[in-house]
């Protein structure tokens, strides 16, 4: 039981901080609150799995001891951290922002039609 | 949109701080062999540095000095590099991409650097672009 | 309507902690995701490619056909971006 709770803590905040970013995506009516929920919900995941390449007793994933070009040195796989993780989620920051900016952009078309950004009013002007 | 600022305070230290930035950003670029970084990274802070510019001074003086016109250019400069890259290593008679066949020292690592330039302009024109066309609506 | 989401949430969280159970714990090194393909990429980086940052390596040289394809999708919202909220000239009257 207690190593249900202390050994896996890092999973506990990730769920927590996707649950926000859930409930902001279904219960706010504003449309910008929407937006940014999905940026939390997003954000959420690339942690979790930069998370999960971590290694007890690892460093950081750039060869150390490189001294002069003629050394030839042995690296053991449980020295460094994963580093497949972190090239993955450089592609998923770089999603991240190209949609951030297209659905901003999507906002100000909205706003200067209807002059409002709350979902209900939308839908009622738009009958 | 976006005005000059009427503190002078600001204008000042962000003309005095702007080509340190970008030195940085170069910096972060080139390194990416023995340092974390690499050309996404880089690419960033160097269009942060222009976005710097354009909150202190308003948006038309940075428009006079970086046209919208040559932006889109870099856009698809920066593209055009990586592929550009990648056919050299197709005609010398290897694989697309594929870097061990380059005339020059050490060639795979001379590959990536090519490739992380491309990147970051791309990644700079992108950012900057963006930034032109959320703000200039009205 | 607000206390109907809430459950909602609620039981979308409960069932996330359920299936905690199943993961591997913090910082541990025989998990499924540390022993397959980067034990290699660690291990032949520094004497296939002469440089010593792996992840740099791996992005740039391993993967590089797929960090092509991802300047193409920021090339992309780039111009997307331009298309939605550019103004179309006006015809001029003569």
């Amino acid at each position: 039981m207690l190593e249900f709770l202390v050994g896996k803590f890092n999973y506990y905040i990730y769920i927590f901080l996707m649950m926000i970013g859930f409930y902001a995506m279904i219960g706010k009516r504003n449309l910008v609150k929407k937006l940014i929920g999905m940026n939390i919900f997003q954000w959420s995941i690339i942690l979790y799995f930069v998370s999960i390449g971590a290694k007890k007793g690892g460093s950081i994933p750039i060869v150390e001891g490189l001294s002069g070009h003629g050394a030839h040195i042995v690296s053991h796989a449980s020295q460094y951290v994963n580093p497949l993780p972190h090239v993955l989620m450089l592609t998923a920051i770089v999603v991240g922002v190209g949609t951030t900016g297209v659905a901003l952009a999507l906002l100000l078309r909205i706003y200067n039609k209807y002059k409002t950004l709350e979902e209900d009013e939308i839908l009622r002007k738009m009958k | 949109m976006i005005d000059k600022h009427e503190s002078i305070i600001i204008k000042m230290i962000s003309r005095i701080l702007a080509p340190f930035v970008q030195l940085y950003a170069l910096y972060v670029i080139m390194h990416g062999h023995t340092s974390p970084g690499g050309g996404f990274q880089g690419g960033v802070i160097l269009g942060a540095s222009f976005i710097l510019l354009a909150i202190a001074f308003g948006i038309d003086e940075v428009k006079e000095r970086f046209a919208e016109r040559i932006l889109t250019t870099f856009t698809s400069m920066g593209v055009f590099i990586y592929g550009f890259i990648g056919f050299v290593c197709f005609i010398l008679g290897a694989n697309f991409l594929d870097y061990g066949i380059l005339p020059v020292v050490e060639p795979r690592g001379m590959g990536m650097l090519g490739i992380e330039i491309g990147v970051g302009i791309t990644v700079m024109a992108v950012m900057v672009s963006i930034f032109y066309d959320l703000s200039t609506y009205e | 309507m607000r206390i109907f989401y809430y459950i909602l949430t609620c039981i979308t969280g409960l069932l996330l902690i359920y299936g905690v159970s199943d993961m591997p714990k913090w910082g541990d090194p025989h998990q499924p995701a540390s022993i397959h393909v980067s034990p290699r990429y660690i291990e032949k980086t520094l004497e296939e490619t002469e440089v010593p940052n792996m992840v740099t390596a791996v992005l740039a040289d391993y993967r590089g056909f797929d960090t092509f394809g991802e300047t193409t999708v920021i090339f992309t919202a780039a111009v997307s971006c331009l298309l939605i909220l550019r103004k179309r000239r006006k015809e001029k009257d003569v």
